[in-house]
């Protein structure tokens, strides 16, 4: 049996909404920064499902250059969260509220 | 095959040398002693000087050609708006880099990486000016911005710069999922991410029977609004710019609005243009709404640093109406980021001057009596926010001037009409400043530290600033030449 495009397309866009979700209602920073991570990946499946349904090889070209990049964000960000962990004791995004005005 | 290779290094010859010189800077860092580390910025100056050097030659090769050069199968060109960008940004590189070595011995920050990082930045900026792909224009965009999450938590262990880092990455990386998710509509409705491919695509010829299309359009632009603080995506920019390391929020000011703006000007009129009348009425809304909740917002701040970053986000509605008239609208926003970077670069020079170890002159009320103690800055800090408010005979009253005249030349009198109205409101807040400068008794004697540097970058600018207000049609004439 061959699944249609379309349902990988409405697969992609349900994991990119569940994402957006996540990252406007968790309020730790790792699963906020997860949710970021779906919301990418949502993405990557999108662009793998066109590339095949367009026959065209930019899309998963395009993937590679994602995967990268999120590889690069994921280790600044980790770092960023442990930082802001020893100084405050806590991931919450809500318990940073140092600036605000 | 040389040849090809040639061309394709030629094209990104100004992002290599400043990559290049970012690793030196974090190789020859492991030998330097912490008070040795100042010469790393003196390093970093000439790399930003290098290349500035190569733009500039790469402009006077490329001014007369018909047809630009591009490189790597045409993902990247090489014409004069990219290279005038990069002009830009080197400069605000450079001026960055002076203003950060006293401040960053001053709180023991001063380590390699911040060097490197700005470098590494400025390299994706570069990118990004040349940008003719979809994939060119999101690696240009996270280069730029990865080195910025880790620079705006540069002062770590202090919990304001750490928060800003993290409100800044994950805010960050959050649009970075949007504008992902709207170049993968946008390639499923097309089946192209060359911008060249995408403006001959059938969608784009008629946007309004494709709903994959519109809403590629729509979330790109959200994407790219969070780069440039256009509201209602630019609630970040007040934390950031208050929480990160001074030299790092006068970088960002005046480079990432410029990287965002040079990255929207290629997307919409090199990839999108002939879906203009899909965005541009919503651009025009959103400018308008911008500049008027930048402004408001800016009223309300007691610090000066927030006030400053609502002020940028006021500035980058202005900014729109030279994007959306194009044409002569692009001189308009190169002439008008120029003005402003150096405006802006000078009046963070003076906050990093009116600062010790451990007071800064953050608040509205440290402002009280500075003429006395201190009239040349308090002069300086005066001249650079009449700009931003655009005083003749200032900088910045031209800037504006160009880019209103560009918008009524493009028939959008309407936005024109809310951006005068808006700066009229804008003169409020920086004139509290002044008053507060030259008219109110001081309260205590201000921190000041002096630094040679610094001194240099606000000579720099304020010459910059006067010269410019003085003799305005110098720098378009070279421009359009």
């Amino acid at each position: 049996m061959i699944v249609p495009v379309s349902y990988y397309l409405v697969l992609g866009a349900i994991l990119f909404s569940i994402g957006v979700t996540g990252v406007l209602l968790r309020r730790n920073a790792i699963m906020v920064f997860m949710s970021i991570e779906l919301m990418l990946n949502a993405v990557n499946l999108s662009f793998v499902a066109m590339s095949r349904a367009l026959d065209s090889l930019d899309g998963q070209v395009f993937v590679f250059f994602v995967m990268t990049v999120a590889a690069a964000e994921v280790a600044v960000g980790l770092a960023l969260i442990v930082a802001i962990f020893r100084s405050l004791g806590s991931a919450d995004v809500d318990d940073a509220h140092v600036l605000k005005g | 095959m040389e040849r090809f290779l040639a061309q394709n290094w030629t094209v990104i010859q100004p992002a290599l040398f400043l990559v290049f010189t970012g690793l030196i800077v974090l190789l020859v860092d492991l030998w330097l002693k912490e008070e040795e580390r100042e010469w790393l910025a003196y390093f970093s100056l000439v790399g930003f000087g290098g290349a500035g050097v190569i733009v500039v030659r790469q402009w006077l090769a490329v001014r007369g050609l018909e047809t630009p050069i591009t490189g790597f199968g045409g993902m990247m060109v090489l014409d004069t708006l990219g290279l005038l960008f990069q002009m830009l940004f080197f400069l605000v590189g450079f001026l960055a880099v002076l203003l950060a070595p006293g401040y960053l011995t001053r709180r023991r920050l001063q380590r390699g990486e911040f060097y490197a990082l700005l470098l590494f930045s400025t390299a994706g900026m570069s990118l990004l000016a040349g940008a003719q792909d979809l994939i060119m224009l999101f690696l240009g965009i996270e280069v730029l911005s990865i080195p910025l999450y880790i620079l705006a938590g540069f002062a770590r262990p202090r919990l304001d710069s750490e928060e800003a880092s993290l409100k800044y990455f994950l805010l960050g990386a959050f649009a970075t999922g949007f504008l992902l998710y709207g170049t993968a509509l946008l390639y499923g409705a097309t089946g192209t991410t060359a911008f060249e491919a995408l403006r001959a695509s059938e969608a784009a010829a008629a946007p309004r029977e494709n709903v994959m299309f519109m809403a590629g359009i729509a979330l790109l632009l959200v994407g790219l609004g969070f780069k440039i603080s256009m509201a209602p995506f630019h609630q970040w920019t007040p934390d950031v710019y208050e929480g990160a390391p001074t030299p790092v929020t006068a970088f960002m000011v005046a480079a990432t609005k410029a990287g965002g703006m040079v990255a929207l000007i290629r997307l919409l009129y090199w990839g999108l243009g002939p879906a203009d009348d899909v965005w541009r009425p919503l651009l025009g809304v959103l400018a308008a709404v911008t500049m008027t909740w930048g402004n408001v917002g800016a009223l309300l701040q007691r610090n000066v640093k927030r006030m400053l970053a609502y002020s940028s986000i006021a500035h980058a509605g202005y900014l729109l109406i030279g994007v959306l008239s194009g044409g002569v609208g692009f001189v308009a926003v190169l002439v008008y980021l120029l003005i402003y970077a150096l405006t802006n670069l000078g009046a963070f020079g003076v906050i990093l001057l009116l600062e010790d170890g451990e007071r800064e002159a953050l608040d509205i009320e440290s402002y009280r009596g500075l003429a006395r103690f201190h009239p040349g800055a308090a002069l300086l800090m005066s001249v650079f926010l009449l700009s931003l408010a655009g005083f003749p005979p200032t900088a910045g009253f031209f800037g504006k001037f160009l880019l209103f005249t560009a918008g009524i030349s493009a028939g959008l009198t309407w936005l024109v009409v809310v951006a005068v109205l808006n700066s009229v409101l804008s003169v409020f807040y920086y004139a509290r400043v002044i008053v507060k400068m030259y008219m109110q008794e001081p309260v205590e004697t201000p921190a000041f530290s002096r630094s040679w540097l610094v001194a240099g970058a606000l000579a720099v600018a304020a010459v910059g600033v006067v010269l410019l207000g003085l003799y305005p049609t110098v720098v378009v004439r070279l421009i359009t030449a």
